[in-house]
């Protein structure tokens, strides 16, 4: 009789929490998942463009790797993107949800700009490059800490705060872009220095991006000891944890917020400075083009780990690349690589569902209840 | 009573979490015009027992019979359908909404809810059992007693016969508890069936009918209410002395080592949690702690450790190096550790508080003693050695020490816990219900180390639930109830019942407000 009714009560899908999984099959599932995501894709493709998918495919590839230039370009692109996406991870290892590392990038964009503007053409390089850096660093941590400080004092909700930010920074930005504009009426700031080139970073080897990459490649060096082997980093993922166990062992958590996003903010105004006085050479409300955001994906993606950064970074930067060359080269719409984009994202992502829960059938025939 | 026709009968209904034994063939009736008390400890299995017959839980094993056929009752609709309505003791409430919004809620009618008729409908329930409601208020602005009112008539006004509530009265002054008795006993003339979990003893005499009383998930009995007194039913409820073997040892010179004097705390709705609270703990001895759940255990903990604000009142430290007197109340867990008190405390929530679940047992280890040191980098080497070390003398079950402790079944969990606070060789151990959820041999483990550390000459403050094991492990237990000190007793010359009684028994000024 109670087996009955049991049987009775039994569902038929099962979905539970997965313990552990081991290295290799969590790779088996992602390599899995992105391999229907390409044939998801190829369906979609054929359906909508009537082109060979196979065509479409290597077109991405030539986007990304088809020339040097390309080569360097998307290394260049995914340095970027990883700076940010190093910037806002260990204040989401603290899961402080801040939305603004675009606002706080752009902030470091300006403070870059100013010094070159201002001092370009007035001091010595070996001053002048320290003065941006630190400059731009300043403002972005100064830009994070203003939602920290309210949050650890009174509790404010940051993801709003951080949220709202970002439209402070993309205003101030307007505001410097007509006081700075040049030529007037041009509604924009034109190449700084392009003369003088005061401020530019230097170019390693002949080659423009060098520098940056470098330097990405030094602080995910140093994000990833940051986060394992120091103190500091040992209580911001306590704080994460759990509030009460912080407590518990007498941390001061308003100092570890604060303190963790004045150093997610400094390397946000890392990556402005590179943005501005490495690449773009000029400033605009776009020019962080929301990296920001893209940024909070990778460093979710990769669950806090500065090294699988890198391979999230590239994935991403591949994807958008790729998609631009399909628009151009294929003459197809642009909504079209977006919707390739998406398609791959949401597989990736959905993966994730498969570690960290098991899905069991059960079916059960026979024994009618009675 | 045998002719009244029965509402609820529960055959042998088992149930279990894991590897925890929730109930274990319970069974029991409920007629209808009557009041049925169900009587037990905390974690005895009541409310478990109710969320099967209100939909909230499926029964492993067994069967409930409503109005004598046999059901499946597998959600709250299937409850509700059958006239079954529970009272849960964390009102289930939309903040925003108005009573006769939020006691329509959730109903399926056709078209708009028409708020006139059921306003109607909730005017004329209340004047039937004299509840005093004002069904156009919002619920944000209601009292904790008007709220259960709502909850009260949302099953009314859905059709129940059969009502569930669980600890209707924890949350109540005494005035509003008579006002919910009466229309409790109302209800019972009216002729619906009533059942309250309560661990209340004065309550269950002077209201229910008949008592059913549950102790560690099983049934012992029902009786009559007419035939019972409150030393019958605390019996039933804590049951027989049971010899655990425990070996205890006489206390070597104890020294007082932790002198509270009357302290007082507030919740952050600023009730009164603790009141009036002065004892002291001596090196060398156990001081249990019993009490409810609930009656300001954690509170008080959390005091001595500097995570409570103590609105007034001395907690003072005897350090046994220096002799001098240490006043620990109001200092933050930080400052009280730089005054060289070396205060171990295993709280509550192991895997909340003490432990971070999803990092490794090393991590664990060193949250205590990370700081060590100027160096800007962590050391792990004496904390995985030490990891080490508790793995093989407290035999942890674990695949190694590189893993996240929230794998780890709630006896390893536990014994990492009571490991690392012991490791730091203190001189007062605080834990709260180290043995909660343990194994037999599990509990053993921990009630053995607290026996070696309080012959090591540290005073030892053990939270317990369960009174068999405080009586044979402690050197002298405190009671508390409601809040406050109902008494302090040598464990080797009282009985369970004394225990039982002095935590259950409700004097007018135990309650608050």
């Amino acid at each position: 009789m109670n087996k009955e009714m049991k049987q009775h009560h039994e569902q038929h899908l099962r979905i539970s929490k997965r313990d552990h999984m081991v290295f290799w099959k969590s790779w088996l599932i992602h390599v899995t998942a992105i391999l229907l995501a390409l044939l998801v894709c190829a369906f979609i493709i054929v359906l909508i463009t009537g082109y060979n998918p196979l065509e479409v495919y290597s077109s991405m590839w030539e986007g990304t790797f088809g020339s040097a230039r390309k080569v360097w370009l998307t290394m260049q692109e995914t340095a970027m993107l990883l700076c940010i996406s190093l910037a806002v991870t260990p204040a989401y290892k603290m899961r402080f949800w801040n939305i603004g590392a675009e606002g706080q990038t752009l902030i470091g964009c300006l403070a870059t700009a100013a010094c070159m503007i201002y001092f370009g053409n007035r001091m010595p390089v070996y001053l002048l490059i320290p003065v941006m850096f630190l400059a731009s660093m300043a403002a972005s941590a100064i830009w994070a800490m203003i939602p920290a400080v309210c949050r650890a004092k009174w509790g404010t909700n940051e993801t709003l705060f951080t949220l709202m930010m970002n439209y402070v920074a993309t205003q101030l930005v307007s505001y410097f872009i007509t006081f700075w504009e040049n030529p007037v009426g041009s509604n924009s700031v034109g190449i700084i220095n392009s003369i003088s080139k005061g401020g530019w970073l230097p170019e390693l080897f002949g080659q423009k991006y060098l520098l940056n990459i470098i330097i990405v490649a030094i602080l995910t060096v140093l994000m990833f000891v940051y986060l394992r082997y120091s103190k500091q980093g040992y209580e911001l993922t306590v704080v994460g944890e759990s509030e009460n166990t912080a407590r518990y062992i007498g941390l001061n958590i308003k100092k570890v917020i604060i303190r963790t996003l004045v150093i997610s903010g400094a390397l946000c105004g890392v990556a402005g400075f590179m943005l501005v006085a490495g690449t773009d050479h000029t400033i605009s409300t776009d020019t962080v083009g929301g990296m920001g955001f893209t940024a909070i994906m990778i460093s979710w993606l990769a669950k806090f780990n500065p090294i699988v950064m890198v391979l999230a970074s590239f994935l991403l930067t591949f994807l958008s690349r790729g998609a631009g060359e399909i628009a151009t080269a294929l003459r197809l719409n642009q909504s079209v690589s977006d919707i390739l984009t998406g398609i791959i994202l949401f597989f990736i992502i959905g993966c994730e569902f498969f570690i960290q829960y098991k899905v069991s059938f059960r079916f059960h025939k026979k024994e009618v209840k009675g | 009573m045998a002719e009244k026709p029965v509402a609820i009968e529960l055959k042998n209904i088992s149930k279990t979490f894991g590897s925890v034994v929730a109930n274990h063939r319970v069974s029991l009736m409920v007629h209808e015009g009557e009041i049925l008390s169900v009587l037990g400890e905390n974690g005895s299995g009541k409310t478990t027992l109710m969320n099967m017959i209100a939909g909230i839980y499926y029964p492993d094993e067994g069967q409930i019979f409503v109005r004598e056929k046999e059901v499946s009752i597998r959600s709250p609709k299937d409850a509700f359908d059958l006239k079954i309505g529970m009272i849960h003791q964390h009102f289930k409430l939309v903040d925003v909404l108005s009573a006769a919004e939020n006691i329509v809620l959730g109903l399926k009618e056709k078209g708009r809810y028409d708020l006139e008729k059921v306003t109607e409908e909730v005017r004329r329930i209340s004047a039937k059992y004299n509840f005093d409601i004002d069904p156009k208020k919002k619920v944000y602005e209601m009292s904790v007693s008007e709220k259960q009112t709502i909850e009260i008539i949302k099953v009314l006004y859905r059709g129940a016969e059969i009502l569930i509530l669980d600890e209707p009265t924890a949350v109540l002054t005494p005035q509003e508890t008579r006002k919910l008795f009466a229309i409790l006993r109302k209800m019972r003339d009216d002729g619906k069936a009533i059942v309250i979990i309560t661990h209340k003893l004065n309550e269950v005499l002077e209201l229910s009918d008949r008592v059913a009383v549950l102790r560690k998930g099983e049934y012992v009995g029902t009786i009559d209410t007419a035939e019972a007194t409150e030393s019958i039913l605390a019996e039933m409820m804590v049951g027989k002395k049971v010899t655990l073997n425990i070996g205890r040892s006489e206390p070597n010179s104890p020294q007082d080592r932790l002198t509270v004097c009357d302290i007082h705390c507030m919740n952050r709705e600023g009730i009164e949690v603790l009141s009036d609270i002065s004892f002291t703990a001596r090196a060398g001895e156990i001081l249990g702690i019993a009490g409810i759940a609930g009656s300001g255990q954690r509170e008080l903990l959390e005091a001595i450790a500097g995570l409570q604000y103590v609105d007034h009142g001395q907690i003072l430290y005897h350090d046994p190096k220096t002799g001098k007197d240490e006043d620990l109340c109001r200092k933050k867990p930080m400052q009280i550790r730089e005054l060289g008190v070396r205060l171990s405390f295993v709280p509550e929530d192991r895997l909340g508080m003490g432990l971070v679940g999803n990092m490794d047992i090393i991590d664990n280890m060193m949250l205590r003693s990370y700081r060590k040191g100027h160096s800007f980098f962590l050391k792990r080497k004496d904390p995985r050695t030490l990891a080490q070390q508790i793995i093989e003398q407290l035999q942890v079950v674990t695949p190694s020490a590189t893993t996240p402790v929230r794998r780890l079944s709630g006896g390893n969990v536990q014994k990492v816990l009571v490991g690392r606070e012991i490791a730091s060789s203190p001189t007062v151990i605080m834990a709260a219900y180290p043995a909660r959820g343990l194994d037999v041999n599990s509990s053993y483990t921990i009630y053995n180390l607290l026996n070696q550390q309080k012959e090591r000459g540290v005073a030892v403050i053990f939270v317990g639930e369960d009174l068999d094991v405080l009586v044979e492990l402690c050197d002298r237990i405190m009671v508390l109830n409601g809040g406050r000190i109902t008494g302090i007793l040598d464990a080797r010359k009282t009985t369970k019942e004394e225990i039982g009684l002095l935590m259950t028994k409700t004097e007018e000024r135990a309650v608050n407000e």
